[in-house]
Order: C-alpha cells, then structure tokens, then sequence
C-alpha cells in the first residue's frame, strides 16, 4: 500500500486496476480510526455516501469508461460547508444535529468530479479562531507536533491531510483560516480571488470575506481541486463570470524574470526569529530560480488587523442572527419568544462567537457606526489600493503566512486580541480579495513548519500557482 | 474606557444574547482592550477615501450575474421542516408572541 496518496497516484491504481475506489476509501476510514481518536480531526464520517460513490466510480472502471478528474481521491470537507444529508455543525453547539437539505455547490463539483467523501472536519466555531480551540467538541492536535494546534479555523481539513487521512480537503477562509492552518501543518493551502469559488453553501460568517479553498499534499493536487470547484455559480451573485483557466496545465509555465515583492511591513518586528530564517532562505529560492525580488511598501498593513476586526464581527453579528432556535438547530424553550431567543443564543453560542456578536453588533450600533464600521470600510479600501499599487509594480508578494510556528495548545487561548495578532499577515489580503497560498517552507529544528504565503493579483491564480509549484520543485519545503 | 457594562447589556439585548454576569464583565474587559487597539485607525485621515462597499470588480458588466427572473422549483419545505426544534407542517410553531 502506497503510504503516501495523490490525485496522479490514486488515478494510475485504479486505471491499472490495483485497488478498487472501495477499497481505497475503506483504507482511508481504517487510517482514520486508527488515527482520529488522538487528532479529533473529523467530526463526522459519511461512509454510506462514501459507498455510492465508490461504486460509481468502480463501475466506470469495470465499463473502461474514462474517469473523471478526480475519480476515487478520498477527500475531506470543512464542517461549516453544507452536505447533503450529513450532519454540519460548524463546530457549534447550536448546530449540534443541524443536517442540510442541500449540497454546497463547492461539494456538488468535487463529486461530480469523482471525489469521495469521507466526512467533515473540525474546525473554530462558526470558522472564528486561529488554532481550533474554539470548537465545541473539543480542540484538533497537529499531527506533526501534537502538544500543538494545528491552526484554524480549518485546522481539522488541514490535521487530515497532513496525517494521511484524506488526500485532500476544502476548507474556508475569512482572515488566514486555510493558509494559516496550512503553515502550521506542513502542507500547502490556497484561497482563490473572492468570488473565484461560489459560496453557495458555505455557512456564512463574514459573506464579503468568506472563501473556499482547497488544502492537498503538493500544488499540483491543491491546483486541480481548484479548477474543479472554480466557476460562476447562478446561486451566488459574488461568484465571478471570468474563465477558469486550467491551473493544472499552467503549473510548467516558467517563472524566471517574474518580478517579486518583498513588503518591508511584513518583515518587522513581532516575528519569531526561526521563521524569519526560513522565509529568508526560501526567497534565496525564488532567487536561484531567476525571479526578481524588489523592495515594495505596503504602508496600510498595520492598520489591517483592526480593519478585519471590525468588518469581520459587524458581518458576523448580521449573518448569525439567523440562529433564532425556530428554523433549525438548538431550542432552549421559553412562554415568550424573545426570552427564547435569547436563552437559545446564549446558551448555543460559545465565548468566541459571543464576544464577536457583542462587538460586532456594538460597531454597527447607532452613534457608534461612523467611527467604527465605516472607518473600517473606509481603511480597507486604503488596503485594497496598497495591492493594486504593488502588483502595478510586481507579479506576485512574497510574505511569511504566520509571524510564529505552530504554538501549544491552550498558550494563547486566553487572550482574544493576542490571538487575532497571529493573522496579522494574512488577513491583509482576505480585505483586498486577492489570490494566496501557503506553501511549506522548512522546519524550525526539523519539526515545526513554516509556510511562505505567496500573494497574486485578483484572478491571476495560475500565477500564485505557477511559483508555488516551482518552489516546491526546487526543494523549498526543505529549506 | 472604551465600552462600559451598560453599553455591553444594551448591545447584548440589541443581538438578542443572554450573558451572564461573568460573561458579561469578561466581554466588557476584553471589548475595551480590542476598541482601544482598534482606535489606531484614527491615525490614518480618511476624509477623501471612499468606503469598500463591494471587493472585487473585475471586467465583469454589472448585469453578467444577474439572472432572469424565472419560477423554478423548490421542493424543500418537507425535508427543512423535518429538522426543525418545533415543526408542525407546513408551518414552524414558536411561542406566543401576541401581547408583543
């Protein structure tokens, strides 16, 4: 059995008809309940509709009909990404038995495509943390460092792949919630431009930062997952008409003589002195492979965090004033209905999520609005503009993904704004809409990953993805 | 100080939220120490600056992701009331709300 799984591997097994799509997916489950116990990484597996699809894909095989792009590959999906039929809690206690009546258009893609899904990952409640600590049913362990988080909000997609127990995974971003979670696990992990995937489906949290992306082994499994969910959907008006361009094929295209900036503001203080070393030594990377590296200034980025901060939760406490205790989810039964409301939403919702309702529901508040929420709105487009003046200058910026290693469970847990100052470099281009990837870039002491973020102008996919792919090629991850 | 215990209770009622006494001084510590980071944005002068109201425009025209306004079908009142905390079909049932 090959230990190590990917989308090329597991088409070439079964077109040589080495192993059967079912006995894939049941060897997948086998690692998972060896493994999940220790990680919590899954909440929920779906092995009955796992089944359907194996047996679809193994008759087409039996027929020597073609497979599609991802015929059989064993994938795992973000638990706030709606399935059909199978149980989505967000990691919340207030969508403890919630089971959608309908697919995410992102999931309905993967199986058009082939895919299987083995179930849904943990993650921060309502996608709201940067470790996973928030999750009602209990925090995920980094497989690589388990006294450590593996990141969040997509920490259990990201926990699965890096284990070898699902060969690749959708999660979601809204400040660094996939690329962050791909630094902290060793594997790379990508948002695409806002509006490149459809959010139909996804349960909102912040709807003009939320995004869907894909975590994988290498770039080029991230790159074809990409493609398949890529595209308009009619369903969500913010999904974009622009082409999608086959990733994968674009992936050889050369990236010598691409210019890349390098933004001082992401190079100050505040960074862990072994993730400075690694990120330094990976540019040497892109410098050995014939790209130029220029000095750029993005003067707004340390007015990012407490843009995103006010943006994030004003959206939140909009979009989750929807749990109400009557369409779905938890009920704590009163005689009045705003008493019901209110003991089902205090008693469902945990400490994180309440104090962003609270905040957020404050910066919308009447007197209170001008000087938080539009300052912020205001500020964000000053961000927005510092991109567009960059890529004016350069093709792609290179930055670290996270100003710190993987850290120990329950350090920073107490500490709301130390924790929101771990996005501090990711959430800058979640504002902007770009394009960005995590992608592996050494170990601190040969064990704690580091991830180089790579940021491209809005649509210009193929380009983040064309140098990811070359520096991993190059040996990176090895730095 | 920032936020005060009345403006934490009156937001609270505003988001429909039961806190507790605890909850609510924790909330009002924490708020207080993110609005007085948050405060660094009056550094920035933003008077001619247009507030980000959409993300991304791309080539798109405006009407490219509009649709026409057709009836098509949704038969899904049986399957959401299914999982509903108090369904009785083809309605949610909720406290009496009439005195309100």
């Amino acid at each position: 059995m090959t230990a190590s799984w990917t989308i090329d591997g597991v088409k070439e097994a079964l077109g040589a008809k080495k192993i059967s799509a079912r006995e894939l997916a049941a060897d997948f489950y086998k690692r998972i309940e060896t493994r999940n116990p220790e990680l919590n990484a899954f909440l929920t597996l779906s092995p009955e509709r796992a089944r359907r699809q194996t047996d679809k894909i193994d008759a087409l095989v039996a027929e020597g009909k073609p497979l599609p792009p991802l015929a059989g590959v064993p994938v795992a999906v973000k638990d706030v990404i709606s399935t059909r039929g199978i149980k989505t809690t967000c990691g919340s206690k207030i969508l403890r038995n919630y089971i959608p009546p309908y697919d995410a258009t992102a999931v309905e893609r993967l199986e058009a495509a082939g895919a299987v899904i083995l179930g849904k990952t943990n993650c921060d409640e309502f996608a709201m943390g940067s470790s996973n600590e928030n999750s009602a049913y209990g925090p995920v362990k980094n497989p690589l460092a388990p006294d450590r988080v593996p990141g969040g909000s997509s920490g259990g997609s990201a926990a699965v792949v890096a284990a070898g127990l699902a060969v690749a995974s959708l999660g979601t971003d809204t400040g660094g919630s996939i690329r962050q979670p791909g630094s902290f696990c060793g594997i790379p992990a990508m948002m695409g431009s806002y509006g490149r995937v459809s959010r139909y489906g996804l349960i909102a949290f912040a709807s003009s930062l939320d995004r869907i992306g894909p975590f994988a082994t290498n770039v080029q499994d991230v790159a074809a997952i990409l493609k398949v969910i890529a595209g308009r959907d009619p369903h969500d008006s913010t999904s974009t008409t622009a082409p999608v361009p086959d990733y994968r094929a674009e992936l050889v295209k050369p990236v010598k003589g691409l210019r890349l900036g390098i933004p001082k503001e992401y190079f100050g203080e505040g960074m862990d002195a072994g993730v400075r070393k690694k990120i330094e030594a990976g540019i040497e990377v892109f410098k050995k492979l014939g790209c130029q590296l220029v000095d750029i200034r993005m003067q707004h980025t340390d007015y990012a965090i407490a843009t995103y901060y006010i943006i994030a939760t004003a959206e939140a406490s909009s979009n989750l004033a929807r749990y109400d205790g009557v369409r779905y989810g938890l009920r704590v039964d009163d005689d009045s209905l705003l008493a019901m409301y209110r003991k089902t939403r205090g008693a469902g919702f945990g400490a994180e999520v309440k104090r962003r309702i609270v905040l957020g529901t404050y910066v919308l508040s009447a007197g209170y609005y001008d000087a938080y929420y539009l300052k912020g709105q205001k500020v964000r487009s000053l961000i927005a503009q510092d991109f567009r003046d960059a890529f004016a200058k350069v093709d792609a910026i290179l930055t670290p993904t996270s100003p710190v290693p993987p850290f120990k469970l329950g350090e920073r847990a107490d500490d709301p704004l130390q924790m929101y100052l771990a996005d501090i470099y990711t959430v800058t281009g979640s504002l902007a809409g770009v394009p960005g990837i995590s992608v592996p870039c050494g170990k601190i002491g040969g064990t704690l990953p580091v991830g180089l973020q790579i940021f491209g102008a809005a649509f210009q996919e193929a380009r983040v993805l064309q140098l990811a792919h070359a520096f991993e090629q190059a040996g990176g991850a090895a730095v | 100080m920032k936020i005060s215990r009345e403006d934490v209770l009156r937001v609270a009622e505003l988001a429909y939220l039961d806190l507790s006494e605890a909850e609510l001084e924790t909330y009002r510590a924490q708020i207080d120490e993110i609005l007085e980071y948050i405060g660094k944005l009056n550094e920035l002068d933003t008077g001619k600056v247009e507030p980000m109201a959409q993300v991304l425009s791309d080539d798109q025209t405006a009407d490219a992701t509009l649709r026409e306004d057709l009836i098509v079908p949704c038969a899904v009142a049986e399957d959401v009331l299914k999982h509903a905390p108090d369904p009785e079909p083809p309605y949610f049932r909720v406290p009496k709300v009439i005195e309100r």
